[in-house]
């Protein structure tokens, strides 16, 4: 018997599509990833006043433009959703591509931003406070690359008119990556 | 392919953009007064809504079927379970049986 589409996009128990509850469940155990990794980042920065001296080397107006491209790149990604629903493939995948393009920015301003700690002697083992500025946000920046793949492969499907749900799968995961990033923003670059 | 929540046209996921770069803009300007109820409201009050907004409006979390909010309201129950606790050990300095040696700057020297 020939399925004329994938059984997950044609069968769903729970009343919305299979592949948007299985993005939903992921989303859902990575708030206790991000979740987990900035409670204890709050806990440790209550109990130690003294890291307000070491946040206050964090470039606030990098995180800024970095809070601004990744609101923007949610616009493009929610824009192309749009663009998929009307199966409107140019247009879906000029959008993907300026989400992808707003990842790239985003990563070369981290890009400058850790040079520019490594060099005045700040690096992961520095101390408690560095430990965890350049691990979560090095864990965001490897779901950013993550999120940018993604949404690059389904480009191109979209391109050809195949597979336009996994636009709005791609943006549910860009989304969440962009609101990690709207928590991380006043906690390591706000509150010194 | 579902077509929930998108009777939508661009200038309204345009008009929820510019609201969230204006209270970026707030988020920014708050702190710099260094007052610390203003700092907590401006910067970690805002987050909160920026946060909801993108949810709801981006995520389209406002149209989801209800289990969906379960879903991720039951995650950050769980959090919030890790959270506290440990945070009964982790803020203390010290307790019956034990000092945090390192915070306390009391540590035996490494022989």
């Amino acid at each position: 018997m020939a399925h004329s589409s994938p059984i997950a996009t044609s069968r769903s128990a729970t009343g919305i599509p299979t592949g948007r509850l299985a993005m939903w469940i992921l989303l859902s155990s990575e708030i206790f990833i991000f979740g987990g990794l900035l409670v204890c980042y709050i806990l440790f920065r209550l109990n130690n006043p003294e890291w307000a001296t070491f946040a206050s080397h964090t470039n606030t107006v990098a995180g800024a433009i970095n809070t601004f491209v990744l609101l923007t790149s949610s616009l493009f990604v929610v824009l192309a959703h749009s663009a998929a629903e009307k199966q409107n493939k140019e247009k879906a995948f000029k959008f993907l591509w300026l989400t992808i393009i707003c990842g790239f920015l985003f990563l070369f301003i981290k890009s400058y931003e850790y040079s520019s700690k490594f060099s005045h002697g700040y690096f992961l083992t520095t101390n408690t406070f560095w430990s965890f500025y350049f691990i979560a946000t090095a864990l965001h920046g490897i779901h950013v690359i993550a999120g940018m793949f993604a949404m690059g492969i389904i480009s191109f499907d979209v391109k050809k008119g195949k597979n336009f749900q996994r636009v709005e799968l791609a943006g549910l995961y860009w989304h969440f990556v962009d609101l990690v990033w709207i928590f991380l923003f006043p906690l390591l670059y706000i509150a010194k | 392919m579902s077509a929930h929540g998108n009777g939508h046209s661009d200038k309204y996921y345009i008009k929820i953009w510019a609201l969230l770069l204006f209270f970026l803009t707030i988020s920014i300007i708050g702190p710099m007064f260094e007052i610390l109820w203003l700092t907590i409201a401006t910067a970690f009050g805002i987050a909160l809504v920026k946060a909801t907004m993108v949810a709801s409006y981006f995520m389209h979390l406002n149209v989801e079927k209800r289990f969906v909010w379960y879903l991720l309201i039951l995650s950050v129950v769980l959090l919030a379970v890790f959270y506290f606790g440990v945070a009964a050990d982790v803020m203390n300095k010290q307790g019956t049986n034990w000092i945090d040696c390192v915070s306390t700057k009391t540590c035996a020297p490494l022989r």
